[in-house]
């Protein structure tokens, strides 16, 4: 039995560490899961990644809940959860109290008017190889989904749930074509 | 009091609950409940936290839950979205760990992972288009000729896999240097 601190410490450096989040995370928890502590071989690691990205939520927190609960079961993915959240939480609680005070500034206003575009930039950016992998039609639902969201405003979670209907309705018709 | 922290706590739940694809495709489900469905943010405020989770660690779900349960709760604001974004993943992924395995070649299963994927690229299309063109005119991310300039040259850093903080913090730096001076 692995102790919960252990579990803890190791999802606090993660947690406290992995900027940008996402995919920018994944050799650092490798490194330590991996490579370090030893709690994971490289096959599990990759089935950790399908599944971590199967699932709904960030993949940070996901991975977590993973390792922590096959080492320790519940408190094992609860310890592992506190690990990744309790350093952002900090830190966001620090900036959200402080940013009021300081929003009005000219400086750091004139600084957001910078990061703004930049921001878009960072989501448009894997968009492009994204669509890459999809045909006509997937391109069709991915252009239809973006811009009934963005123009009426309705919510995506319509639209996951139609994606997730229309995809086992076409696994049910190749499963009758495999038949024939 | 207690009506807001309620619901906080079911915005959360949700976002938690329908977040596939993670980080980026996040956004427009986060955008759907705090902007259009509850108006906690204007969409420059939205931006804003963007910008500053891309420079704070942890996932931006998380940050997002944090820094805006804060504004419209204070801190036991924090508490519960931070809490309730959590705990879809924590149930889902408990069970996944346990089953998914044995699902995954699930034709099924297959469909539903499948279906989803053109709607979380949509989404992270529509998050963009949101920042680029809000439905109001406050808080716009692109104000004049320069915001394009910043937009294409980040887009071009990231593509070259520039590291995306490094980008923000030359975005901001430009931004002094061209609105501050």
């Amino acid at each position: 039995m692995r102790a919960l601190a252990e579990i803890l410490w190791s999802f606090l450096k993660i947690g406290a560490f992995t900027f940008g989040g996402g995919y920018a995370m994944i050799p650092l928890i490798q490194h330590e899961v991996i490579n370090h502590r030893r709690w994971l071989r490289e096959g599990e690691f990759v089935e950790l990644l399908t599944i971590a990205q199967a699932a709904p939520g960030p993949i940070a927190l996901n991975t977590a809940v993973f390792v922590g609960y096959k080492l320790r079961g519940y408190s094992g993915a609860l310890a592992a959860v506190m690990g990744v959240v309790v350093p952002s939480f900090v830190i966001i609680l620090a900036v959200a109290m402080f940013f009021a005070d300081i929003r009005d500034n000219v400086w750091v206003d004139a600084a957001f008017r910078g990061m703004r575009p930049a921001v878009v930039a960072l989501i448009v950016a894997p968009i492009v190889g994204l669509a890459r992998g999809l045909n006509v039609w997937l391109m069709a639902v991915a252009a239809t989904t973006a811009l009934v969201v963005w123009y009426f405003g309705i919510s995506p979670v319509w639209f996951l749930l139609a994606g997730a209907v229309g995809g086992v309705l076409w696994a049910a018709k190749r499963g009758k074509e495999a038949q024939r | 009091m207690i009506a807001m922290l309620v619901q906080l706590f079911v915005s959360y739940l949700k976002i938690g609950f329908f977040g596939f694809g993670g980080g980026y495709a996040m956004l427009s489900l986060i955008h759907s409940e705090v902007v259009v469905r509850n108006g906690w943010l204007t969409n420059g405020e939205f931006s804003d936290i963007v910008a500053i989770s891309q420079m704070t660690p942890g996932p931006i779900a998380i940050n997002s839950a944090t820094y805006i349960g804060y504004e419209v709760a204070g801190i036991w604001g924090s508490v519960v979205a931070t809490t309730a974004v959590c705990l879809p993943a924590l149930t889902i992924m408990m069970l996944l760990t346990r089953f998914f395995l044995r699902l995954r070649d699930n034709r099924y299963v297959q469909g539903v992972v499948q279906g989803m994927r053109p709607v979380v690229v949509g989404m992270i299309a529509s998050a963009a288009l949101l920042l680029i063109f809000p439905a109001s005119d406050d808080g716009r991310s692109f104000i004049d000729g320069w915001s394009w300039a910043i937009f294409g040259l980040t887009l071009l850093g990231s593509w070259r896999k520039i590291n995306p903080i490094l980008l923000i913090v030359v975005a901001g730096i430009a931004g002094v240097l061209i609105y501050g001076l």
